[in-house]
Protein backbone atom coordinates (compact mmCIF):
# COMPACT_ATOMS: atom_id res chain seq x y z
CA UNK A 1 0.00 0.00 0.00
CA UNK A 2 2.89 2.43 -0.38
CA UNK A 3 2.66 5.62 -2.41
CA UNK A 4 5.29 7.00 -4.21
CA UNK A 5 3.76 10.47 -4.39
CA UNK A 6 0.95 10.50 -1.26
CA UNK A 7 -1.40 13.48 -1.35
CA UNK A 8 -1.69 15.12 1.51
CA UNK A 9 -5.99 14.51 1.70
CA UNK A 10 -5.21 10.59 1.48
CA UNK A 11 -2.52 11.10 4.92
CA UNK A 12 -5.28 13.27 6.97
CA UNK A 13 -8.12 11.09 5.99
CA UNK A 14 -5.52 8.33 7.21
CA UNK A 15 -4.96 10.42 10.59
CA UNK A 16 -8.98 11.30 10.93
CA UNK A 17 -9.40 7.60 10.70
CA UNK A 18 -7.10 5.94 13.15
CA UNK A 19 -7.48 8.90 15.43
CA UNK A 20 -11.52 8.25 15.38
CA UNK A 21 -10.20 4.47 16.37
CA UNK A 22 -7.92 5.32 18.92
CA UNK A 23 -10.24 7.25 20.84
CA UNK A 24 -13.09 4.13 20.77
CA UNK A 25 -9.99 2.11 22.04
CA UNK A 26 -9.22 4.45 24.57
CA UNK A 27 -12.45 5.64 25.72
CA UNK A 28 -12.74 2.96 28.49
CA UNK A 29 -9.12 3.93 29.73
CA UNK A 30 -9.77 7.42 29.80
CA UNK A 31 -13.17 7.05 31.47
CA UNK A 32 -11.92 4.98 34.46
CA UNK A 33 -8.76 7.68 35.15
CA UNK A 34 -11.65 10.15 34.82
CA UNK A 35 -14.09 8.35 37.28
CA UNK A 36 -11.19 7.13 39.47
CA UNK A 37 -10.68 11.11 40.17
CA UNK A 38 -14.25 11.80 40.99
CA UNK A 39 -15.25 12.49 44.12
CA UNK A 40 -18.56 10.56 44.47
CA UNK A 41 -20.75 13.52 43.52
CA UNK A 42 -19.88 13.95 40.09
CA UNK A 43 -19.81 10.13 39.64
CA UNK A 44 -23.43 10.02 40.63
CA UNK A 45 -24.57 12.80 38.19
CA UNK A 46 -26.42 12.53 34.80
CA UNK A 47 -24.52 15.65 33.43
CA UNK A 48 -21.03 14.16 31.79
CA UNK A 49 -17.73 15.38 31.80
CA UNK A 50 -14.55 14.15 31.76
CA UNK A 51 -11.97 16.56 33.88
CA UNK A 52 -13.72 16.46 37.50
CA UNK A 53 -14.47 20.08 38.73
CA UNK A 54 -12.91 18.60 42.28
CA UNK A 55 -9.97 16.26 41.96
CA UNK A 56 -10.53 13.44 43.98
CA UNK A 57 -8.03 10.53 42.90
CA UNK A 58 -6.22 10.41 46.42
CA UNK A 59 -9.26 9.73 48.24
CA UNK A 60 -10.40 7.31 46.05
CA UNK A 61 -6.82 5.55 45.86
CA UNK A 62 -6.81 5.72 49.57
CA UNK A 63 -10.42 4.18 49.60
CA UNK A 64 -9.65 1.13 47.73
CA UNK A 65 -6.25 0.31 49.46
CA UNK A 66 -8.00 0.38 52.29
CA UNK A 67 -11.30 -1.83 51.64
CA UNK A 68 -8.67 -4.12 49.76
CA UNK A 69 -5.51 -5.40 50.15
CA UNK A 70 -4.50 -4.42 47.35
CA UNK A 71 -0.44 -4.43 47.81
CA UNK A 72 -0.59 -8.22 48.83
CA UNK A 73 -2.97 -9.00 45.74
CA UNK A 74 -0.49 -7.60 43.52
CA UNK A 75 2.28 -9.16 45.18
CA UNK A 76 0.40 -12.83 44.65
CA UNK A 77 0.25 -11.96 41.40
CA UNK A 78 3.90 -11.47 40.94
CA UNK A 79 4.79 -14.77 42.91
CA UNK A 80 2.68 -16.63 40.58
CA UNK A 81 3.79 -14.78 37.71
CA UNK A 82 7.34 -15.40 38.21
CA UNK A 83 7.11 -18.95 39.78
CA UNK A 84 5.74 -20.38 36.40
CA UNK A 85 7.70 -18.40 34.13
CA UNK A 86 10.32 -20.05 36.37
CA UNK A 87 9.37 -23.47 36.28
CA UNK A 88 8.09 -23.17 32.96
CA UNK A 89 11.81 -22.59 31.66
CA UNK A 90 13.61 -25.15 34.17
CA UNK A 91 11.11 -27.57 32.21
CA UNK A 92 11.22 -26.85 28.59
CA UNK A 93 14.79 -25.62 28.57
CA UNK A 94 16.18 -28.98 28.36
CA UNK A 95 13.33 -30.88 26.66
CA UNK A 96 13.27 -28.37 23.95
CA UNK A 97 17.14 -28.67 23.86
CA UNK A 98 17.14 -32.86 23.50
CA UNK A 99 14.23 -31.95 20.84
CA UNK A 100 16.55 -30.39 18.73
CA UNK A 101 19.78 -31.54 19.18
CA UNK A 102 20.02 -34.97 20.68
CA UNK A 103 18.62 -38.29 19.29
CA UNK A 104 17.21 -40.80 21.30
CA UNK A 105 14.87 -43.37 20.93
CA UNK A 106 11.23 -41.95 20.50
CA UNK A 107 12.21 -38.55 20.04
CA UNK A 108 9.47 -38.04 17.45
CA UNK A 109 6.66 -39.29 19.47
CA UNK A 110 7.85 -37.05 22.23
CA UNK A 111 7.48 -34.18 19.63
CA UNK A 112 4.12 -35.54 18.38
CA UNK A 113 2.63 -35.57 21.86
CA UNK A 114 4.01 -31.90 22.70
CA UNK A 115 2.64 -30.60 18.88
CA UNK A 116 -0.89 -32.31 19.98
CA UNK A 117 -0.87 -30.49 23.27
CA UNK A 118 -0.36 -27.02 22.35
CA UNK A 119 -3.98 -27.76 20.86
CA UNK A 120 -5.44 -28.65 23.98
CA UNK A 121 -7.37 -25.16 25.22
CA UNK A 122 -6.88 -24.86 29.47
CA UNK A 123 -10.14 -25.32 30.07
CA UNK A 124 -10.30 -28.76 28.80
CA UNK A 125 -8.21 -30.24 31.41
CA UNK A 126 -9.33 -28.03 34.32
CA UNK A 127 -11.84 -30.51 35.94
CA UNK A 128 -9.26 -33.36 36.43
CA UNK A 129 -6.78 -31.55 37.58
CA UNK A 130 -9.16 -29.92 40.16
CA UNK A 131 -9.71 -32.88 41.03
CA UNK A 132 -6.23 -34.13 41.47
CA UNK A 133 -5.69 -31.35 43.48
CA UNK A 134 -8.42 -31.71 45.52
CA UNK A 135 -6.92 -35.36 46.35
CA UNK A 136 -3.54 -33.68 46.89
CA UNK A 137 -4.84 -31.26 49.60
CA UNK A 138 -3.62 -28.72 47.40
CA UNK A 139 -6.75 -26.65 46.63
CA UNK A 140 -6.75 -22.63 47.60
CA UNK A 141 -2.75 -22.36 47.83
CA UNK A 142 -0.08 -21.21 45.91
CA UNK A 143 0.91 -24.43 44.09
CA UNK A 144 -2.61 -24.98 43.05
CA UNK A 145 -1.98 -21.44 41.18
CA UNK A 146 1.14 -22.63 40.37
CA UNK A 147 1.62 -26.18 39.31
CA UNK A 148 -0.96 -26.96 36.81
CA UNK A 149 0.92 -24.17 34.35
CA UNK A 150 5.30 -25.52 35.38
CA UNK A 151 4.67 -27.31 31.89
CA UNK A 152 4.38 -25.10 28.96
CA UNK A 153 4.05 -27.48 25.69
CA UNK A 154 4.12 -24.19 23.42
CA UNK A 155 7.40 -22.86 25.57
CA UNK A 156 9.05 -26.55 24.78
CA UNK A 157 8.09 -25.80 20.99
CA UNK A 158 9.10 -22.36 21.00
CA UNK A 159 12.38 -22.87 22.44
CA UNK A 160 12.78 -26.34 20.40
CA UNK A 161 12.23 -23.92 16.91
CA UNK A 162 14.74 -21.77 18.41
CA UNK A 163 17.53 -23.84 19.52
CA UNK A 164 17.04 -25.57 15.80
CA UNK A 165 18.81 -22.29 14.76
CA UNK A 166 22.05 -22.61 16.58
CA UNK A 167 24.73 -24.05 14.81
CA UNK A 168 26.11 -27.64 15.77
CA UNK A 169 29.52 -26.46 16.34
CA UNK A 170 28.75 -23.98 19.07
CA UNK A 171 27.62 -27.58 20.94
CA UNK A 172 30.49 -29.53 19.68
CA UNK A 173 32.43 -26.69 20.71
CA UNK A 174 31.08 -26.92 24.48
CA UNK A 175 31.48 -31.02 24.44
CA UNK A 176 35.51 -30.33 23.69
CA UNK A 177 35.36 -28.52 26.73
CA UNK A 178 34.25 -30.94 28.64
CA UNK A 179 30.94 -29.28 29.73
CA UNK A 180 28.04 -31.96 30.31
CA UNK A 181 24.64 -32.16 28.08
CA UNK A 182 22.96 -30.60 31.12
CA UNK A 183 25.34 -27.49 31.25
CA UNK A 184 25.02 -27.41 27.56
CA UNK A 185 21.55 -26.68 28.43
CA UNK A 186 22.27 -23.52 30.80
CA UNK A 187 25.44 -22.32 29.76
CA UNK A 188 25.05 -22.51 26.20
CA UNK A 189 21.57 -22.44 25.08
CA UNK A 190 20.70 -20.11 27.63
CA UNK A 191 22.63 -17.33 26.67
CA UNK A 192 22.04 -17.75 23.07
CA UNK A 193 18.38 -18.21 23.41
CA UNK A 194 17.53 -14.57 25.36
CA UNK A 195 16.02 -12.68 22.90
CA UNK A 196 13.31 -16.09 22.65
CA UNK A 197 13.15 -16.44 26.21
CA UNK A 198 12.27 -12.87 26.21
CA UNK A 199 9.34 -13.15 24.02
CA UNK A 200 8.08 -16.05 25.78
CA UNK A 201 8.34 -14.91 29.42
CA UNK A 202 6.48 -11.74 28.45
CA UNK A 203 3.65 -14.18 27.07
CA UNK A 204 3.85 -16.32 29.35
CA UNK A 205 3.54 -13.30 32.17
CA UNK A 206 0.93 -11.38 30.53
CA UNK A 207 -1.33 -14.45 30.35
CA UNK A 208 -1.03 -15.55 34.03
CA UNK A 209 -1.14 -11.59 35.39
CA UNK A 210 -4.87 -11.23 33.38
CA UNK A 211 -5.99 -15.01 34.02
CA UNK A 212 -9.25 -15.39 35.76
CA UNK A 213 -10.58 -18.54 34.98
CA UNK A 214 -7.96 -20.76 36.73
CA UNK A 215 -7.47 -18.86 40.47
CA UNK A 216 -11.31 -18.44 40.33
CA UNK A 217 -11.79 -22.17 40.31
CA UNK A 218 -8.73 -22.96 43.12
CA UNK A 219 -9.03 -20.03 45.33
CA UNK A 220 -10.64 -19.50 48.41
CA UNK A 221 -8.63 -17.68 50.63
CA UNK A 222 -8.98 -13.88 50.29
CA UNK A 223 -4.73 -13.20 51.12
CA UNK A 224 -4.28 -15.69 48.12
CA UNK A 225 -6.06 -13.78 45.62
CA UNK A 226 -4.39 -12.62 42.37
CA UNK A 227 -5.24 -9.32 40.99
CA UNK A 228 -7.70 -9.90 38.28
CA UNK A 229 -9.87 -12.21 41.23
CA UNK A 230 -9.15 -9.25 43.68
CA UNK A 231 -10.89 -6.72 40.65
CA UNK A 232 -13.86 -8.76 40.44
CA UNK A 233 -14.23 -9.31 44.72
CA UNK A 234 -14.17 -5.62 45.18
CA UNK A 235 -16.34 -5.00 42.16
CA UNK A 236 -18.95 -8.05 43.98
CA UNK A 237 -18.69 -6.13 47.37
CA UNK A 238 -19.53 -3.01 46.48
CA UNK A 239 -22.46 -3.19 44.24
CA UNK A 240 -22.37 -0.32 42.12
CA UNK A 241 -21.94 2.07 45.01
CA UNK A 242 -18.76 3.20 45.34
CA UNK A 243 -17.07 3.82 41.54
CA UNK A 244 -14.69 5.87 42.50
CA UNK A 245 -12.75 3.65 44.30
CA UNK A 246 -13.29 0.62 42.29
CA UNK A 247 -12.26 2.87 39.42
CA UNK A 248 -8.95 3.58 41.01
CA UNK A 249 -8.68 -0.22 42.01
CA UNK A 250 -9.31 -1.16 38.22
CA UNK A 251 -6.14 1.20 37.72
CA UNK A 252 -4.00 -0.06 39.83
CA UNK A 253 -4.52 -3.70 38.83
CA UNK A 254 -3.70 -2.99 35.03
CA UNK A 255 -0.77 0.06 35.83
CA UNK A 256 2.40 -2.76 36.47
CA UNK A 257 1.64 -4.73 32.79
CA UNK A 258 0.50 -1.50 30.96
CA UNK A 259 3.18 0.69 31.95
CA UNK A 260 5.86 -2.21 31.79
CA UNK A 261 4.11 -2.56 27.93
CA UNK A 262 4.71 1.67 27.48
CA UNK A 263 8.15 1.19 28.09
CA UNK A 264 8.98 -1.77 26.42
CA UNK A 265 6.31 -1.61 23.26
CA UNK A 266 8.27 -2.90 20.94
CA UNK A 267 9.45 -5.48 22.83
CA UNK A 268 6.01 -6.91 24.12
CA UNK A 269 4.64 -6.83 20.43
CA UNK A 270 7.76 -8.72 18.68
CA UNK A 271 7.01 -10.87 21.82
CA UNK A 272 3.48 -11.53 20.58
CA UNK A 273 4.37 -11.36 16.87
CA UNK A 274 7.21 -13.56 16.98
CA UNK A 275 5.67 -16.36 19.30
CA UNK A 276 1.77 -15.60 16.33
CA UNK A 277 4.17 -15.80 13.17
CA UNK A 278 7.31 -17.65 12.70
CA UNK B 1 -4.62 -14.08 26.23
CA UNK B 2 -3.83 -17.54 28.10
CA UNK B 3 -4.76 -19.52 25.64
CA UNK B 4 -2.90 -17.60 22.52
CA UNK B 5 0.04 -19.67 23.83
CA UNK B 6 -1.72 -22.98 23.31
CA UNK B 7 -3.09 -22.20 19.77
CA UNK B 8 -0.94 -20.09 18.21
CA UNK B 9 1.91 -22.99 18.22
CA UNK B 10 -0.61 -24.91 15.94
CA UNK B 11 -0.17 -22.49 13.24
CA UNK B 12 3.32 -22.42 12.70
CA UNK B 13 3.94 -26.04 13.68
CA UNK B 14 4.74 -27.07 10.23
CA UNK B 15 7.71 -25.16 9.90
CA UNK B 16 9.94 -26.32 11.57
CA UNK B 17 9.31 -30.47 11.56
CA UNK B 18 11.28 -30.87 8.25
CA UNK B 19 14.96 -29.91 8.78
CA UNK B 20 16.58 -32.41 11.07
CA UNK B 21 20.42 -32.36 11.86
CA UNK B 22 21.31 -35.02 14.06
CA UNK B 23 24.74 -35.29 16.03
CA UNK B 24 26.37 -38.58 15.90
CA UNK B 25 25.50 -39.99 19.42
CA UNK B 26 26.89 -42.12 22.48
CA UNK B 27 25.11 -43.91 24.72
CA UNK B 28 25.90 -41.34 27.19
CA UNK B 29 24.48 -38.97 25.63
CA UNK B 30 21.11 -40.48 24.86
CA UNK B 31 21.10 -41.49 28.67
CA UNK B 32 21.38 -37.50 29.11
CA UNK B 33 17.95 -37.15 26.51
CA UNK B 34 15.87 -39.07 28.32
CA UNK B 35 17.16 -37.58 31.44
CA UNK B 36 16.53 -34.16 30.48
CA UNK B 37 12.80 -34.52 28.72
CA UNK B 38 11.88 -36.65 31.86
CA UNK B 39 10.67 -33.96 33.53
CA UNK B 40 8.79 -32.48 30.56
CA UNK B 41 7.14 -35.94 29.41
CA UNK B 42 5.98 -36.54 33.08
CA UNK B 43 4.50 -32.88 33.73
CA UNK B 44 2.74 -33.42 30.47
CA UNK B 45 1.61 -36.54 31.15
CA UNK B 46 0.20 -35.67 34.57
CA UNK B 47 -0.79 -31.90 34.08
CA UNK B 48 -1.87 -32.40 30.03
CA UNK B 49 -2.14 -35.97 28.85
CA UNK B 50 -3.61 -37.49 31.68
CA UNK B 51 -6.08 -34.94 32.25
CA UNK B 52 -7.46 -34.71 28.89
CA UNK B 53 -8.05 -38.33 28.58
CA UNK B 54 -9.57 -38.09 32.33
CA UNK B 55 -12.22 -35.48 31.16
CA UNK B 56 -13.14 -38.27 28.36
CA UNK B 57 -13.60 -40.86 30.89
CA UNK B 58 -15.54 -38.57 33.57
CA UNK B 59 -17.91 -37.66 30.97
CA UNK B 60 -19.32 -41.06 30.95
CA UNK B 61 -19.20 -41.01 34.88
CA UNK B 62 -21.85 -39.50 37.32
CA UNK B 63 -19.27 -38.63 39.51
CA UNK B 64 -19.60 -36.14 41.67
CA UNK B 65 -16.93 -34.36 44.15
CA UNK B 66 -17.15 -35.61 47.78
CA UNK B 67 -19.73 -38.02 46.45
CA UNK B 68 -18.45 -41.42 48.16
CA UNK B 69 -18.38 -43.74 44.85
CA UNK B 70 -19.39 -43.29 41.51
CA UNK B 71 -20.49 -45.55 38.57
CA UNK B 72 -20.23 -45.77 34.41
CA UNK B 73 -23.45 -44.67 32.93
CA UNK B 74 -22.32 -45.08 29.79
CA UNK B 75 -23.95 -41.99 27.73
CA UNK B 76 -26.55 -40.90 30.03
CA UNK B 77 -24.94 -37.70 30.55
CA UNK B 78 -24.73 -36.37 26.64
CA UNK B 79 -28.39 -37.60 26.80
CA UNK B 80 -29.06 -35.33 29.63
CA UNK B 81 -26.76 -32.59 28.29
CA UNK B 82 -28.65 -32.60 24.82
CA UNK B 83 -32.41 -32.82 26.74
CA UNK B 84 -31.48 -29.53 28.66
CA UNK B 85 -32.75 -26.29 27.43
CA UNK B 86 -29.67 -24.47 29.06
CA UNK B 87 -26.82 -26.50 27.40
CA UNK B 88 -28.87 -25.40 23.83
CA UNK B 89 -28.98 -21.70 24.90
CA UNK B 90 -25.39 -21.74 25.91
CA UNK B 91 -24.29 -23.33 22.53
CA UNK B 92 -26.91 -20.94 20.68
CA UNK B 93 -24.71 -17.90 22.82
CA UNK B 94 -21.06 -19.39 22.24
CA UNK B 95 -22.17 -19.69 18.38
CA UNK B 96 -24.00 -16.05 18.17
CA UNK B 97 -21.07 -14.47 20.01
CA UNK B 98 -18.22 -16.51 17.68
CA UNK B 99 -20.00 -15.12 14.70
CA UNK B 100 -20.33 -11.67 15.81
CA UNK B 101 -16.77 -10.97 17.45
CA UNK B 102 -14.90 -13.25 15.27
CA UNK B 103 -15.45 -10.99 11.92
CA UNK B 104 -15.46 -7.92 14.10
CA UNK B 105 -12.05 -8.48 15.19
CA UNK B 106 -10.78 -9.75 11.93
CA UNK B 107 -12.03 -6.96 9.95
CA UNK B 108 -11.50 -4.14 12.17
CA UNK B 109 -7.79 -5.76 13.19
CA UNK B 110 -7.16 -5.74 9.10
CA UNK B 111 -8.38 -2.57 8.64
CA UNK B 112 -6.34 -0.69 11.20
CA UNK B 113 -2.99 -2.32 9.99
CA UNK B 114 -3.60 -1.27 6.51
CA UNK B 115 -4.64 2.04 7.81
CA UNK B 116 -1.59 2.23 9.97
CA UNK B 117 0.56 0.53 6.94
CA UNK B 118 -0.45 2.98 4.33
CA UNK B 119 1.72 6.35 6.11
CA UNK B 120 4.69 6.44 7.99
CA UNK B 121 3.82 8.85 10.37
CA UNK B 122 3.32 8.20 13.69
CA UNK B 123 2.56 4.25 13.16
CA UNK B 124 3.82 3.08 16.62
CA UNK B 125 1.90 5.38 18.51
CA UNK B 126 -1.32 4.21 16.53
CA UNK B 127 0.13 0.40 17.34
CA UNK B 128 0.85 1.30 20.47
CA UNK B 129 -2.63 2.63 21.39
CA UNK B 130 -4.63 -0.23 19.52
CA UNK B 131 -2.74 -2.45 21.18
CA UNK B 132 -3.18 -1.70 24.85
CA UNK B 133 -6.66 -3.24 25.70
CA UNK B 134 -4.73 -6.39 24.78
CA UNK B 135 -2.37 -5.83 27.99
CA UNK B 136 -4.59 -4.69 30.09
CA UNK B 137 -6.13 -7.36 32.18
CA UNK B 138 -9.62 -8.03 31.11
CA UNK B 139 -11.38 -8.57 34.74
CA UNK B 140 -10.46 -5.06 35.23
CA UNK B 141 -11.77 -3.45 32.21
CA UNK B 142 -14.80 -5.14 32.36
CA UNK B 143 -15.42 -3.90 35.47
CA UNK B 144 -14.75 -0.50 33.83
CA UNK B 145 -17.16 -1.35 30.94
CA UNK B 146 -19.95 -2.28 33.26
CA UNK B 147 -19.64 1.43 34.76
CA UNK B 148 -19.44 2.71 30.70
CA UNK B 149 -22.63 0.63 30.13
CA UNK B 150 -24.29 2.00 33.24
CA UNK B 151 -28.15 2.79 32.38
CA UNK B 152 -27.92 5.66 34.49
CA UNK B 153 -24.88 7.66 35.02
CA UNK B 154 -22.67 5.60 32.16
CA UNK B 155 -20.83 7.13 29.33
CA UNK B 156 -22.48 5.21 26.66
CA UNK B 157 -25.95 6.16 27.47
CA UNK B 158 -24.49 9.83 28.51
CA UNK B 159 -23.37 10.37 24.76
CA UNK B 160 -26.73 8.66 23.09
CA UNK B 161 -28.61 10.65 25.33
CA UNK B 162 -26.97 13.89 24.27
CA UNK B 163 -27.44 12.81 20.72
CA UNK B 164 -31.02 12.35 21.05
CA UNK B 165 -31.42 8.84 20.82
CA UNK B 166 -32.74 6.24 23.32
CA UNK B 167 -30.88 4.47 26.19
CA UNK B 168 -30.36 1.29 27.09
CA UNK B 169 -30.01 -0.77 30.19
CA UNK B 170 -27.40 -3.06 27.82
CA UNK B 171 -25.79 -5.74 30.76
CA UNK B 172 -29.35 -5.96 32.60
CA UNK B 173 -31.84 -5.98 29.00
CA UNK B 174 -31.82 -9.63 27.72
CA UNK B 175 -32.24 -8.36 24.37
CA UNK B 176 -28.72 -6.58 24.11
CA UNK B 177 -27.16 -7.80 27.18
CA UNK B 178 -24.98 -10.66 24.43
CA UNK B 179 -24.40 -7.93 22.07
CA UNK B 180 -22.57 -5.46 25.48
CA UNK B 181 -20.20 -8.89 25.66
CA UNK B 182 -19.59 -8.81 22.09
CA UNK B 183 -18.40 -5.29 22.05
CA UNK B 184 -16.69 -5.81 25.02
CA UNK B 185 -14.84 -9.26 23.47
CA UNK B 186 -14.31 -7.03 19.79
CA UNK B 187 -12.62 -4.56 21.42
CA UNK B 188 -9.97 -6.44 23.44
CA UNK B 189 -9.14 -8.43 20.12
CA UNK B 190 -8.62 -6.06 17.76
CA UNK B 191 -5.14 -4.85 18.90
CA UNK B 192 -4.24 -8.62 19.15
CA UNK B 193 -4.93 -9.11 15.01
CA UNK B 194 -3.77 -5.54 14.17
CA UNK B 195 -0.59 -6.95 15.08
CA UNK B 196 -0.50 -10.30 13.47
CA UNK B 197 -1.40 -8.10 10.53
CA UNK B 198 1.48 -5.68 10.77
CA UNK B 199 3.65 -8.32 10.67
CA UNK B 200 1.87 -10.23 7.49
CA UNK B 201 2.00 -6.60 5.49
CA UNK B 202 5.83 -5.93 6.39
CA UNK B 203 6.95 -9.35 5.00
CA UNK B 204 5.03 -8.81 1.51
CA UNK B 205 7.83 -8.11 -0.73
CA UNK B 206 7.65 -4.57 -1.98
CA UNK B 207 8.30 -5.90 -5.75
CA UNK B 208 5.31 -7.37 -6.09
CA UNK B 209 3.36 -4.03 -5.80
CA UNK B 210 5.51 -2.60 -8.30
CA UNK B 211 5.05 -5.21 -10.41
CA UNK B 212 1.40 -4.85 -9.75
CA UNK B 213 1.50 -1.04 -11.12
CA UNK B 214 3.24 -1.91 -14.12
CA UNK B 215 0.16 -4.11 -15.40
CA UNK B 216 -1.78 -1.48 -14.52
CA UNK B 217 -3.23 -2.01 -10.73
CA UNK B 218 -2.78 1.85 -10.01
CA UNK B 219 -5.62 2.05 -7.61
CA UNK B 220 -5.34 1.38 -3.74
CA UNK B 221 -8.26 -0.92 -3.88
CA UNK B 222 -6.27 -2.91 -7.16
CA UNK B 223 -3.06 -3.53 -5.27
CA UNK B 224 -5.76 -4.64 -2.48
CA UNK B 225 -7.25 -6.96 -4.43
CA UNK B 226 -4.26 -8.66 -6.73
CA UNK B 227 -1.56 -8.63 -3.64
CA UNK B 228 -2.06 -7.71 -0.20
CA UNK B 229 -5.06 -9.58 0.11
CA UNK B 230 -4.10 -13.34 -1.25
CA UNK B 231 -0.56 -12.49 0.17
CA UNK B 232 -1.88 -12.61 3.35
CA UNK B 233 -3.95 -15.50 2.88
CA UNK B 234 -2.55 -17.69 5.69
CA UNK B 235 -2.04 -14.60 8.02
CA UNK B 236 -6.27 -14.58 7.55
CA UNK B 237 -7.07 -17.79 8.55
CA UNK B 238 -4.33 -18.01 11.43
CA UNK B 239 -6.21 -14.89 12.95
CA UNK B 240 -9.69 -16.29 11.80
CA UNK B 241 -8.77 -19.90 14.31
CA UNK B 242 -7.15 -17.94 16.67
CA UNK B 243 -10.12 -15.21 17.19
CA UNK B 244 -12.58 -18.14 16.66
CA UNK B 245 -11.03 -20.61 19.26
CA UNK B 246 -10.76 -17.54 21.39
CA UNK B 247 -14.33 -16.17 21.32
CA UNK B 248 -15.33 -20.08 21.81
CA UNK B 249 -13.98 -20.03 25.47
CA UNK B 250 -15.37 -16.50 26.25
CA UNK B 251 -16.11 -16.82 29.89
CA UNK B 252 -14.45 -13.42 31.75
CA UNK B 253 -16.78 -11.26 30.86
CA UNK B 254 -19.97 -13.22 31.51
CA UNK B 255 -18.73 -14.74 35.00
CA UNK B 256 -18.11 -11.14 36.28
CA UNK B 257 -20.75 -8.91 34.41
CA UNK B 258 -24.06 -11.52 33.92
CA UNK B 259 -23.26 -14.81 35.45
CA UNK B 260 -24.80 -15.93 32.03
CA UNK B 261 -28.22 -13.55 33.29
CA UNK B 262 -30.51 -11.62 32.45
CA UNK B 263 -33.08 -14.93 32.15
CA UNK B 264 -29.82 -16.97 30.37
CA UNK B 265 -29.34 -14.40 27.23
CA UNK B 266 -25.33 -14.91 27.64
CA UNK B 267 -25.29 -18.11 29.15
CA UNK B 268 -22.38 -19.34 27.55
CA UNK B 269 -20.90 -22.90 27.42
CA UNK B 270 -17.36 -22.80 29.30
CA UNK B 271 -19.73 -20.53 32.18
CA UNK B 272 -22.28 -23.28 31.98
CA UNK B 273 -19.00 -25.87 32.36
CA UNK B 274 -18.17 -24.30 35.19
CA UNK B 275 -20.84 -23.67 36.85
CA UNK B 276 -22.02 -27.22 37.27
CA UNK B 277 -18.47 -28.54 36.94
CA UNK B 278 -17.45 -25.86 39.87
CA UNK B 279 -20.41 -25.11 41.42
CA UNK B 280 -22.71 -27.87 41.64
CA UNK B 281 -19.87 -29.93 41.42
CA UNK B 282 -21.31 -31.97 38.88
CA UNK B 283 -18.19 -33.02 37.41
CA UNK B 284 -19.56 -35.75 35.29
CA UNK B 285 -21.64 -34.14 33.64
CA UNK B 286 -19.44 -31.28 33.41
CA UNK B 287 -17.08 -33.20 31.93
CA UNK B 288 -19.56 -33.81 29.04
CA UNK B 289 -20.03 -30.27 28.51
CA UNK B 290 -16.10 -29.77 28.23
CA UNK B 291 -15.96 -32.76 25.95
CA UNK B 292 -18.67 -30.98 23.27
CA UNK B 293 -16.41 -27.56 24.01
CA UNK B 294 -13.32 -29.52 23.21
CA UNK B 295 -14.84 -31.54 19.54
CA UNK B 296 -15.55 -27.48 19.00
CA UNK B 297 -12.53 -26.43 19.04
CA UNK B 298 -10.33 -29.08 17.67
CA UNK B 299 -13.11 -29.02 14.65
CA UNK B 300 -12.23 -25.30 14.24
CA UNK B 301 -8.07 -26.30 14.08
CA UNK B 302 -9.33 -29.03 11.31
CA UNK B 303 -11.24 -26.13 9.37
CA UNK B 304 -7.76 -24.46 9.50
CA UNK B 305 -5.43 -26.83 8.60
CA UNK B 306 -7.43 -28.19 5.90
CA UNK B 307 -7.88 -24.37 4.56
CA UNK B 308 -4.01 -24.00 4.96
CA UNK B 309 -3.46 -27.38 2.76
CA UNK B 310 -5.76 -26.41 -0.19
CA UNK B 311 -4.57 -22.71 -0.26
CA UNK B 312 -7.84 -21.28 -0.49
CA UNK B 313 -6.85 -18.01 0.37
CA UNK B 314 -4.09 -17.89 -2.82
CA UNK B 315 -6.80 -18.50 -5.27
Amino acid sequence: MSNAHPIPFRAILRHVLLIAGAALMLAPFIWMISTASKPQTEIFSSELHLIPYRFALADNLREAFAKANLLRFLLNGVIVTISIFVLQVMVALPAAYALAKLRFLGREALFALVLFGILIPPQATAIPVFLMLHKAGLLDSYAALVLPFTISVFGIFLMRQFFKTVPDDLVDAARMDGISEFGIVWRVMLPAAIPAVTAFGIFSVVAHWNDYFWPLIVLNSEQLRTPPLAVAHFRNNEAGTSYGPLMAAAMVIIAPLVIAFLFAQRRFIEGITLTGIK
Amino acid sequence: MSDGSMTIGAAIAPAGATRRTLPAHGSRRTYSAYALVTPAAALMLIMLLGPLAGVIALSFTDYQLGAPHFSWIGLANYRDLFADKVFWTALRNTLAYVVIVVPGAVIAGLAIALLIQSGTSLRSLYRTIYFLPVMATLIAMAVVWEFMLHPQFGLVNGMLRSAGLPAFAWLQDRSTALYALCAIGIWQAVGFNMVLFLAGLVSIPKQLYEAAEIDGASSGWARFRLVTWPMLGPVTTFVVVISGIRSFQVFDTVHVLTKGGPSKSTEVLIHTMYTEGFEFFRSGYAAAITVVFLVFVLLLTLIKSRLADRGVHYT
